[in-house]
């Protein structure tokens, strides 16, 4: 492990493992409970695997009451939790403490229902995204966002990390397609918000809770929106001799009164790996590539798609080439949502996911590749162009110690660079423990410290997901202490002020 | 030594005036009724404060970007002013923000982005482009400490910590004095088609609209009201048709609307779609929904109840059995406003205990003083979630000194 600090394990917690899990046991027979070391040993990592830790225990429960259950006992005896779904986030989001117990949601599985006449179904937390669409497909509806684990990835987890996909730029991300939720508190509190119905009664928990990384509460149950599928829906490919004309071409057509359902872009490193691992077709002699697709009516769609070229052309695509079958549109999408997983064949990367105005775009291009030259890194580009949320992807050597902390420099200096041009550190990923220490560069104390209040008033002995989000470093780790922020304020000012970024 | 706060109305240029402010009414243990132009001053239990802070003099738009889809702007900026100049770039709020001005005695337009924002208003676009809320990328705000705060930024997606602007939005200035806010914004529609149907009644009127929601014609608004109030309307066929209307929406560029008027039709021939209003009839009609015209001019209680569309006209159906009511169905049935003859509570025992048995909840729009501080103006909530909501406001403002007891007795 590199420069990662996590909060001291509580010694007293580690000494009582076996009784707590004893206990767990007669809490819950139902739930599975895993304590052993090979078991635990599975749990030890999500998607951003650089970063290991076994827990002391994983325990998976079947019903919202389990949940509750567990929640009651670990706050009681001051045990973390980690919260975990499929384990797929990329910032280290479900990264068990050795201290905790990993509380898996991936056995609530069930599809609670499908109500097309309203166009809302109401699931499990643990089912996965794709499951969603499967069970309203019959009917002709779907669940929106589409992250590109979707086949892995539940709800509850798009839920805590807010996730996006391909498609948001027309349908917006999961905070934009939630509408209830039953969620339990640390302290076992089984709380429902909102419901079948367009918003929630009083305050606006549900942008809260979406995105907060598991640190508030953990759901169990998600009722989400459905959409009736479009008539048909089709990508284009529009390559370029340069990654700005590229860029410049999604502002434009963005700025031409269009806003397609998605619109992605690769460089040319990616395009290779994806056209070597999925052979989607995709042109090998260009720099830059664009996957715009637009959905509707026939009609509408060949519109649409003539609008883009007519725009495109002022940037002088070298290759211009709309899908002509379903078949040849999958294979298109198939290249794209293969990326990860085909480079990761390749070699180790580290996944960025910050995000820039979309003026900003060329300009943050030539950056990235100019930051990652220096740290001596290849990078590929593939991102949602349409939104300005990129992820470079930097290729390095996971088993290399220095490499490892070189990659995290070369990461560090890239997302600085996009709040330098107005934008923030992710876009979709979370923050997790990858960009925790990042935090003060786009917030003040001021702004980090409302948010920590808000923690402390639903989790005020912080058992929940501790060591993400907010720096641990300075202020950070005298909070995980347990130091409530008005004990903090009581300390001498400089201590107060002294927050460290490293 | 005790200084007491000079009451009355302040209405700060700048952050920094505004926090001196906030910090003096701290000092001074001196409540604040937070408001913009105050043109939904009369919205929640009456604050009862002496002291008075208005943003509306924090005016101006501080960025638009057209090309990126963004506008930022300071919270007291009036919404007619931001609509304005989006217009010349020919873009849009794509939610459409319900303009409650008219029914509550001020003028259409008046009303501050800030004030939109922490009201959460959306209009009736709503079920396609999503809520007011969710168009917020971020915000600065002065919290209950006297802090700048802000959450976001001015970028399509961002997590980055907690989601703060978006909870903000529908807080009524309970929790925090928003200063700005950045907003996404969309490319305006250019042709706008409305299809209706004369004289559905109230439970097949919904049947229809989910129907409609169900296709892919991206329907943007899906309306039903009896004849009583469309009678408030100006266009003359919607006005003089003495039968209810059910109208719907669909909205792109030219062909493609006309394309989907007609899918439309075919979708809902059964219910027997009468009449389609062009893009100019259209803009009309919809705008004066958006400023809820059938129920201006009446003081009537008036209240808003969200539930799930399916059941919206057996819940209208309920207490029409208790009381004359008018009523007119948005968001596909999912959003009612509901007016009420003057009763003492306005009707909301039996709304409520209505709302018991389908789902959902209702809030009061318009009331006298009395009323609004005899009952719950806002749906009461389950302890559980009651007891959620007072640490949120705790965390924000812990003294409660901003709009004390608007949304929840404290």
């Amino acid at each position: 492990m590199s420069t990662l600090t996590l909060p001291d394990p509580d010694r007293a917690v580690l000494a009582r493992r076996n009784d707590i899990v004893k206990q767990l046991k007669r809490l819950v027979p139902e739930a599975v409970l895993i304590a052993d070391l090979e078991g635990r040993r599975a749990f030890e990592t999500d998607a951003l695997t650089a970063y290991r830790c076994v827990p002391l225990a994983v325990v998976l429960p079947r019903t919202t009451e389990e949940v509750s259950a567990i929640l009651r006992f670990c706050h009681d005896n001051h045990v973390k939790v980690v919260p975990r779904g499929a384990g797929t986030s990329l910032c280290g989001g479900a990264l068990p403490l050795e201290d905790a117990i990993v509380l898996c949601l991936s056995r609530m599985s069930k599809v609670l229902e499908v109500d097309t006449e309203n166009r809302v179904a109401r699931v499990e937390a643990g089912l996965t995204n794709i499951a969603i669409t499967e069970a309203a497909a019959a009917q002709g509806f779907f669940y929106a966002p589409d992250p590109s684990s979707q086949i892995a990835c539940t709800i509850g987890g798009n839920i805590a990390t807010n996730s996006g996909g391909a498609h948001c730029l027309k349908y917006g991300v999961t905070v934009n397609n939630l509408l209830g939720v039953r969620m339990v508190m640390m302290d076992g509190e089984i709380i429902d918000i909102g419901g079948s119905y367009l918003d929630a009664p009083g305050y606006n928990f549900l942008p809260l809770i979406t995105g907060s990384e598991g640190q508030l509460g953990v759901v169990t149950e998600a009722t989400v929106r459905l959409l009736k599928k479009p008539e048909g829906a089709r990508p284009m490919l529009l390559g370029f001799d340069s990654t700005e004309s590229a860029a410049s071409c999604v502002a434009a057509i963005i700025a031409g009164g269009i806003v397609p359902v998605a619109i992605e872009f690769m460089d040319r490193p990616a395009i290779h790996v994806c056209e070597h691992f999925a052979n989607a077709g995709y042109p090998l002699d260009v720099e830059a590539l664009l996957i715009v697709e637009v959905e509707g009516s026939q009609d509408e769609i060949e519109y649409l798609l003539e609008k883009v070229e007519d725009i495109a052309r002022d940037f002088f695509p070298s290759v211009t080439r709309r899908s002509q079958s379903p078949e040849e549109a999958a294979l298109i999408w198939k290249g794209r949502k293969a990326a990860f997983g085909a480079i990761g064949q390749l070699s180790d990367y580290y996944c960025m996911d910050g995000v820039i105005p979309l003026s900003k775009l060329p300009k943050a291009l030539d950056e990235i590749g100019w930051i990652c030259r220096k740290y001596r890194f290849d990078v590929a580009n593939i991102f949602h162009a349409g939104d300005g949320n990129l992820h470079p992807l930097i290729l390095y050597n996971a088993n290399d110690s220095v490499q490892l902390e070189r990659v995290e420099l070369c990461g560090e200096e890239i997302l600085k660079l996009c709040i330098a041009l107005g934008g923030c550190l992710t876009g979709e990923h979370g923050v997790g423990i990858e960009k925790r220490e990042l935090m003060y560069e786009q917030y003040t104390d001021e702004d980090i410290d409302q948010q920590v209040r808000i923690k402390e008033a639903l989790d005020p002995s912080w058992l929940l997901n501790p060591g993400k989000v907010f720096p641990i470093e300075g202020r950070g780790a005298r909070k995980l202490r347990g130091l409530e922020l008005h004990q903090l304020e009581a300390l001498e000012p400089e201590l107060v002020e002294g927050h460290d970024v490293p | 030594m005790t200084v007491h706060m000079r009451l009355g109305f302040h209405a700060p240029e700048t952050e920094d005036e505004l926090v001196d402010l906030v910090a003096e009414a701290l000092d001074t243990r001196t409540p604040l009724e937070v408001m913009g132009r105050g043109t939904k001053r009369e919205v929640g239990r009456p604050v009862g404060s002496g002291a008075v802070v208005s943003t509306e003099n924090m005016v101006g738009v501080s960025l638009y970007e057209p090309t990126e889809l963004v506008l930022v702007a300071k919270a007291g900026t009036p919404i007619a002013e931001i609509e304005a100049l989006l217009a010349e770039s020919e873009q849009e709020l794509p939610f459409e923000p319900v303009d409650l001005g008219p029914v509550l005695g001020y003028g259409p337009g008046e009303a501050t982005i800030g004030g939109v924002i922490g009201a959460n208003l959306s209009g009736s676009r709503r079920i396609l482009k999503g809520a007011a809320r969710d168009h917020v990328l971020g915000i600065k705000a002065i919290n209950g400490r006297g802090e700048k705060i802000k959450s976001g930024g001015r970028v399509m997606k961002n997590v980055t910590g907690y989601d703060l602007g978006r909870t903000l939005a529908g807080s009524w200035g309970t929790l925090a004095i928003m200063t700005e806010v950045s907003l996404k914004v969309l490319p305006a529609q250019r042709e706008v088609r409305t299809v209706i149907c004369f004289g559905l009644t109230d439970q097949t009127a919904i049947e229809a609209l989910c129907i409609a929601m169900g296709t892919p014609y991206d329907v943007s608004g899906t309306l039903h009201m009896h004849a009583a109030l469309a009678e408030q309307f100006s266009d003359e066929e919607i006005a003089g048709a003495e039968a209810s209307v059910t109208a719907l929406r669909v909205e792109n560029f030219p062909s493609s609307a006309r394309y989907r008027a007609n899918s439309l039709k075919q979708a809902l021939l059964a219910y027997g779609p009468a009449l389609e209003l062009d893009t100019e009839r259209s803009k009309v009609f919809w705008n004066e929904v958006r400023t809820l015209k059938m129920f201006q001019g009446k003081p009537n209680p008036l209240w808003r109840v969200s539930t799930t569309p399916s059941c919206a006209a057996k819940l209208v159906g309920n207490l029409s059995r208790k009381f004359e009511i008018r009523a007119a169905y948005d968001w596909s049935g999912g959003l009612v406003w509901i007016e009420t003859p003057p009763l003492t509570d306005g009707g909301s025992v039996d709304i409520r205990r209505t709302l018991a048995e389908f789902g959902g909840h209702a809030t009061l729009i318009r009331a006298d003083d009395a009323m609004r501080a005899g009952i719950d103006v806002f749906q009461p909530l389950d302890p559980p979630l009651a007891a959620l909501s007072a640490k949120l406001k705790h965390a924000f403002d812990p003294l409660g000194i901003f709009n004390p007891g608007r949304m929840y007795q404290e």
